[in-house]
């Protein structure tokens, strides 16, 4: 390739005379592609005869930016690209100190997410807070919630589920039948909800023991299918595609409630204006808790033999029976467990919504936590947060682009690019960390030092 | 030697392998195949390529079924396991047999420690509560994670292995992987340790440090072994009862000096010139006639 024989002592002229050929050759490879996409265009008229249009300027901007684009590529980028390369290569060989920031980031993230809403009130106001707090907090921790009870599943036991959202559509339902029928309450039913979708993860995972990798994506699938269509379809139960309206809210363990009629009221009791925005902030703080005890208990698990066997099931199957490790039930509490957090983040779901419907749950759903697990790094609990801050917080932020207007015209709206983004994302991060954003492994014990384990050396599983 | 010291201490079979079949289809991979190993040995399975020796070692860990025969493993206690009835993880955890693999099967995203931790984790397991008063933090689980550390640093020491305790598995060398397979295969806590060709890819300094870690396991541990292997310096060097396999059968069975001069084995290894093929065969029966004789003495 022309561009690795670029050395510093040839710099300058000999360099901008390349790019300039380069740029030049760009533009007549852009001219031969655009001149008859762009350049000409047909039209009809009037009278239904076909008009040829001739758009010389328009092709002359595109070929302006090939050429243009591609001398400045040669001049500036490619040897920035290059002393950049050099200086990170000279860079490894010395022990980097890690900084404050980075041996505490999560505890640091953690801190801020606590207090965010009194932040978001103070800059805000109560109602402007609402935005942040519900929009993109309670929206980001329930994904967050999500992608870390998958990641169980996926990024430990290496088990890929497809099917994923039947859990969390179990959780939601399960609180919104119970709590309408029975009239239990959000707390009763929390813990519930989790233990019925784990129930219907062991369910999902008997089947699909003998399977492995294509079979076992294709089986979760169909299961995840199954079950919105169970939804949907038996009407008596679950109203069918109306859905469920008027889920009761949650209260502060039955101190406070935050129905209007109710005579203790959390505005009432303490004297503040009525809003919604408490009740948001409050339900910010319950799934802010949720996510954490589902980070607290895979950290935890991950210590314990189970975690680790799980581990080892990602690695090699075959070993783990060699090693007189039962392969059946360690995949059915891998399944189990994972099914748990889904159907805890479900029920948070319903009692946040007031509402359930099948539409919540489609397959598009479990592809969206899959893809936050994989763009997170499997098994990192970091890399999974910073994924499902940046694609569902960016696809939230792209509603509040509202100056992209005045350039695109008013008809212009960013949310119908939302999933076209999304794609594009992904696909930049995984050619940038084909492992996702943290791909490297934290070793669960260690004699001397803790070391990470390089992301080549995991395996990521064979279903 | 001290091996002929234990022989004679112990000398009943720890696994008696009796008329073994194993068909593939059409193939019939092991044919009524007869043999024991006796406790406290270094029990070697050799034989020309496809003779079926993995198919046997994958009949007794339980990898497969066989289609006829009984392979019963008795254990220093006194209890009797019956193998070929039993699920592959149930014959490592409750008949304490354990192995290794031919190709092998590492997992190479964890550290070397937490390999030999994942193999103590039904000890661990129960120790856990089955994971629920572990995750309460009880301090029974504690002690024995330590305890299962502290047997992880003992067999890392054995294996040469203590300063890489902490790198990937995947990172190590091959011959050093063959031995955290055996270190691995041995934090079982194994009576009958089952070897699928430990030193295949070894140079011969590190086929050396096998030998010495193999005799090592017998002396301290008193574990019996079975291995397979094509290196015949290992093989002649520390086991102590040879079997050899020819299509699925057994042609020869006895001490290493026996094997070594029995024309069968020879024959069978070497091949033999067409015009001395009618002499073997005499050979063969002269020697077949004999032991059925003595068969019938017994």
């Amino acid at each position: 390739m022309a561009t690795t024989t670029y050395s510093k002592e040839s710099a300058g002229g000999s360099l901008t005379a390349r790019a300039l050929r380069e740029g030049f050759f760009a533009g007549l490879v852009a001219f031969g592609l655009f001149i008859l996409f762009v350049g000409l265009e047909t039209t009809q008229n009037i009278r239904n005869e076909l008009v040829l249009n001739q758009r010389w300027g328009l092709l002359a901007i595109f070929v302006a930016v090939a050429a243009a684009g591609r001398f400045l590529g040669v001049l500036y980028v490619q040897p920035w690209l290059a002393a950049r390369k050099t200086a990170k290569a000279a860079v490894a060989d010395k022990d980097v100190p890690e900084t404050f920031l980075a041996r505490n980031f999560s505890k640091l993230a953690i801190l801020a997410l606590v207090l965010m809403p009194p932040v978001a009130v103070a800059l805000f106001g109560v109602q402007g807070s609402l935005k942040w707090v519900d929009n993109f907090g309670i929206q980001i921790l329930i994904y967050v919630m999500l992608a870390w009870g998958l990641n169980i599943v996926v990024g430990l036991a290496g088990l890929l589920d497809l099917g994923y959202v039947a859990f969390y559509a179990v959780g939601a339902y399960s609180y919104a039948l119970l709590s309408q029928h029975f009239g239990f309450s959000f707390w009763i039913l929390l813990p519930l909800a989790g233990i019925l979708a784990a129930f219907w993860g062991m369910i999902l995972g008997f089947p699909v023991l003998r399977l492995k990798g294509d079979y076992l994506a294709i089986v979760t699938l169909a299961f995840g299918e199954i079950i919105r269509l169970v939804l949907i379809n038996w009407t008596e139960v679950t109203k069918g595609t109306f859905g469920i309206s008027g889920i009761p809210k949650a209260s502060v363990f039955g101190i406070w409630s935050f129905d209007v009629g109710a005579a203790n009221n959390f505005a009432k009791v303490f004297e503040l204006p009525m809003s919604s925005a408490y009740y948001k902030i409050f339900l910010f703080y319950v799934i802010l808790a949720l996510a954490l005890l589902t980070a607290y208990v895979t950290i935890r698990l991950r210590r314990m033999p189970i975690g680790r066997a799980w581990e080892a099931l990602r690695e090699d199957e075959i070993a783990c029976r060699s090693l007189g490790i039962n392969t059946v039930t360690t995949k059915l509490t891998a399944f189990a467990t994972g099914a748990m957090f889904g159907g805890f983040a479900g029920s948070f779901f319903a009692v946040r919504q007031g509402f359930v419907s099948p539409e919540s749950f489609v397959f598009l759903e479990s592809a969206i936590i899959l893809a936050i697990v994989v763009l997170g790094g499997m098994g990192s609990l970091v890399g999974i947060a910073v994924a499902a801050t940046v694609m569902v917080g960016g696809t939230e932020l792209l509603r509040e682009m509202t100056f992209l207007k005045a350039i695109f015209g008013p008809d212009f709206t960013p949310e119908l690019y939302r999933m076209l983004i999304f794609g594009l994302a992904m696909v930049v991060v995984m050619v940038w960390k084909p492992r996702g954003f943290v791909g490297s492994r934290e070793p669960t014990a260690f004699l001397h030092e803790r070391k990470a384990v390089s992301g080549s050396f995991t395996k990521e599983g064979h279903g | 030697m001290s091996a002929l010291e234990t022989n004679t201490m112990t000398n009943e079979p720890i696994l008696k392998v009796e008329h073994l079949s194993m068909r593939f289809g059409g193939l019939m991979a092991i044919n009524d195949l007869s043999f024991e190993a006796r406790r406290g040995d270094i029990t070697a399975l050799i034989g020309p390529n496809g003779a079926g020796k993995t198919t046997v070692f994958n009949c007794v860990t339980g990898f497969y079924k066989p289609t006829m025969g009984m392979i019963s493993m008795t254990q220093r206690s006194g209890k009797k396991f019956l193998l070929e009835r039993m699920p592959d993880f149930e014959i490592t955890r409750d008949a304490k047999v354990a192995r290794t693999f031919q190709n092998i099967r590492m997992f190479s995203g964890l550290t070397v420690l937490e390999n030999l931790l994942v193999a103590q984790h039904n000890m661990l397991m129960r120790a856990s509560g089955f994971t629920i008063l572990g995750l309460l933090g009880f301090s029974g689980y504690r002690r024995a994670t330590e305890q299962s550390i502290e047997i992880a640093k003992y067999w890392l020491e054995k294996a040469d292995l203590l300063s890489r305790a902490d790198d990937p598995a995947g990172d190590l060398p091959y011959g050093a992987q063959r031995r955290l397979e055996i270190a691995r295969a041995m934090c079982t806590g194994p009576e009958f340790l089952c070897l699928d060709e430990p030193a295949a890819g070894l140079n011969p300094r590190e086929s050396l440090a096998l030998n010495e870690l193999l005799r090592s396991i017998r002396q301290d541990t008193g574990t019996s072994i079975l291995l397979i292997e094509h290196d015949m310096s290992v093989v002649m060097e520390i086991s102590d009862h040879v079997i050899v396999l020819e299509y699925g059968q057994k042609i020869s069975d006895g001490t290493p000096e026996e094997v070594k001069n029995d024309p069968r084995v020879i024959a069978a290894y070497l091949g033999v010139e067409d015009e001395e093929v009618e002499e073997v065969i005499e050979e063969i029966e002269e020697i077949q006639e004999t032991e059925g004789g003595q068969g019938g003495k017994h």
